[in-house]
């Protein structure tokens, strides 16, 4: 046999070794990280060793299949200690039962504070039949990732868009930059739990959506400032000289120098101020909310129903992923020549 | 009939943190209509600031310059041939090449047609609805020329657009320079380091003493036209050349002094 399965054959005889010595002497109860420790090593030495025999063609599958595959090990290591008595299952649920938690909250529906995860989906055809819209309506109001979404779109639109014009003029305009950018950076960095109770005086219902829109939207808005102001002035100027040679008033030169050269900046930042605006919404959820997920994760903390907290932690990290993913299709079309 | 290009007495000082820069200092040239002027001197000498100041691109602080609009006063004065290209990395190779016409308000049909008939005559015709990401650097360097040729300015001002090029794809470029320009005869002022290529290309070489910059002497280049790499074999070709790097030869070893000192 050649080098390469001999290594192999090694390395999975080394797992083997390690994972049936520690079961049979009990040794994970002490000594779990070591085990973790060599089985990852063992791990990382079998994948380097299909990768340097993988033929070129199925190289991008072999990638993708580590990048998913660490994930799924560290689920699977996580069930075994669960189950081995290493972690405490009060704290540390399975993943078996944290997937269980997901499906029973997709599927219910809580009748006291009339909310369900999704908004059971599957309820509208039936819905529109009896009630029409307004019965639609309603399944997407008891929706705890609904009203999440919508305060995050709310406030990133409502903060980002206004953050790309102050940023843009920031950059083009030296005056404005100086007046404004000190000031910027020093409100850029209080906490938005604590101006969340100062901004909720300003509202006429402070316990309504108003205030949580308006502390995700004061984060947006202050970060796509500050981002684009530096990648307006970050253009390299022989762009600007071109344009001014070639005749481009004002105007033009925003639309077709200015703007299309600082976009990739710009986007960098708005998937920023994304990511930043669900941090900040589940963060509000947590102390003052009555629906939403950051809610619903926080009341199973409140009543330590931990699966279902972490099935919470599980759709958050998934709308991350999803609104990311949104945002860079977007990316893409709004600006084809970055394919690269 | 009158230079197309006059400059008399210009100067340039930069008021910078540490004091006054001169830039420029006195420097007067006169180009007839149809001549391709190429000025060389020492690095810092000033050279591309006097190229910004004929484009308009930097106000000169002393003297003058003119350049004599044609016939039509619809045609810009002049348009500028980037050394780093300067072509607009999210548009792609036809709205380069239509942009001055886009800025002056060609309709659509009409610039487009002059952008690609521009992209035929430097050979990229195929690469149309390319990005400049996905293009080389010389045929970048072809998209900015064809940008600068179809605005058909009066002059046409080139601050050494070959520099970025490797040496091979420079020598293949000064001959599709030669030939484009022999289509249009536009007068040209054209910045660069290289003496074998001003030589080559020019119809007079301009020196410039090192910073602060000001004329030293002027060659005119007696080859014959149209002009091949065949032309750098003939001895009058080698003598001109060393001429030239003889006189410019102090001002070079000025320039690094200053630079070390």
């Amino acid at each position: 046999m050649n080098h390469g399965t001999r290594n192999l054959l090694l390395y999975v005889g080394g797992l083997v070794l390690v994972n049936g010595l520690m079961t049979g002497l009990n040794l994970w109860a002490s000594y779990w990280w070591a085990g973790l420790f060599l089985d990852f090593v063992l791990i990382v030495l079998m994948a380097e060793q299909v990768g340097h025999s993988v033929p070129a063609r199925h190289r991008t599958a072999y990638e993708r299949s580590l990048a998913i595959g660490f994930p799924i090990l560290l689920l699977i290591a996580w069930e075994m200690l669960v189950r081995g008595g290493v972690l405490n299952a009060r704290w540390f649920p399975p993943p078996t039962r944290i997937g269980a938690a997901l499906w029973d909250l997709t599927i219910s529906y809580d009748k006291f504070s009339e909310t369900s995860l999704l908004g059971r989906p599957w309820l509208i055809p039936q819905r529109l039949a009896t009630e029409g819209w307004p019965g639609v309506a309603a399944l997407f109001a008891e929706s705890h990732v609904w009203a999440t979404l919508g305060r995050v779109f709310a406030g990133f639109l409502i903060g980002a868009i206004p953050g790309v014009f102050v940023g843009m003029v920031m950059g083009m305009n030296r005056t404005v930059r100086l007046m404004l950018d000190t000031t910027m950076s020093a409100v850029y960095v209080l906490p938005k739990i604590a101006i969340f109770p100062i901004v909720m005086l300003i509202f006429a219902n402070p316990f309504g959506e108003g205030p949580k829109i308006a502390v995700v939207a004061i984060s947006a808005f202050f970060l796509v400032a500050i981002n684009t102001m530096v990648g307006v002035r970050d253009i390299d100027p022989v762009y600007i000289m071109a344009g001014k040679n070639y005749g481009a008033n004002r105007w033009q030169m925003f639309r077709h120098v200015i703007f299309p050269a600082a976009l990739p900046v710009i986007f960098a930042g708005l998937r920023l101020a994304l990511g930043t605006a669900l941090i900040v919404i589940v963060a509000i959820e947590f102390i003052r909310a009555k629906k939403g997920v950051g809610y619903m994760t926080f009341y199973y903390w409140e009543i330590m129903v931990t699966d279902k907290m972490y099935a919470g932690l599980f759709v958050v990290m998934a709308l991350g992923v999803i609104l990311t993913f949104g945002l860079e299709w977007i990316g893409r079309r709004l600006m084809p020549w970055m394919r690269e | 009939m009158a230079p197309k290009i006059i400059a008399r007495n210009v100067g340039k000082v930069y008021e910078t943190s540490r004091g006054q820069v001169e830039a420029l200092v006195d420097f007067s040239l006169e180009v007839e209509e149809g001549e391709f002027v190429c000025i060389v001197g020492p690095s810092g000498c000033g050279k591309s600031t006097f190229l910004r100041i004929l484009a308009g691109l930097e106000p000169l602080t002393s003297g003058e310059y003119q350049i004599a609009p044609g016939d039509d006063p619809n045609k810009p004065l002049n348009n500028v041939v980037f050394q780093e290209y300067a072509i607009f990395p999210w548009k792609t190779v036809i709205e380069n090449v239509a942009f001055g016409l886009q800025m002056r308000g060609v309709p659509k049909r009409e610039r487009t047609a002059i952008a690609m008939d521009w992209l035929e005559r430097v050979g990229l015709r195929k690469f149309a609805d390319h990005y400049p990401g996905q293009i080389s650097g010389g045929m970048k360097q072809r998209v900015s020329i064809a940008r600068a040729l179809a605005n058909d300015p009066e002059v046409l001002l080139m601050d050494e657009p070959l520099g970025a090029l490797d040496a091979q794809t420079r020598t293949v470029m000064q001959e599709e320079l030669m030939r484009i320009w022999e289509e249009t005869r536009k007068t040209v002022v054209y910045i660069t380091h290289s003496i074998e290529e001003s030589v080559f290309l020019g119809d007079r070489v301009v020196l410039m003493t090192a910073h602060p910059g000001t004329l030293k002497e002027i060659f005119p280049v007696d080859l014959p036209r149209p002009r091949s790499h065949e032309t750098t074999a003939t001895p009058a070709y080698a003598e001109l050349t060393y001429a030239i790097w003889q006189s410019l030869q102090g001002e070079v070893m000025r320039a690094m002094q200053e630079q070390q000192a």
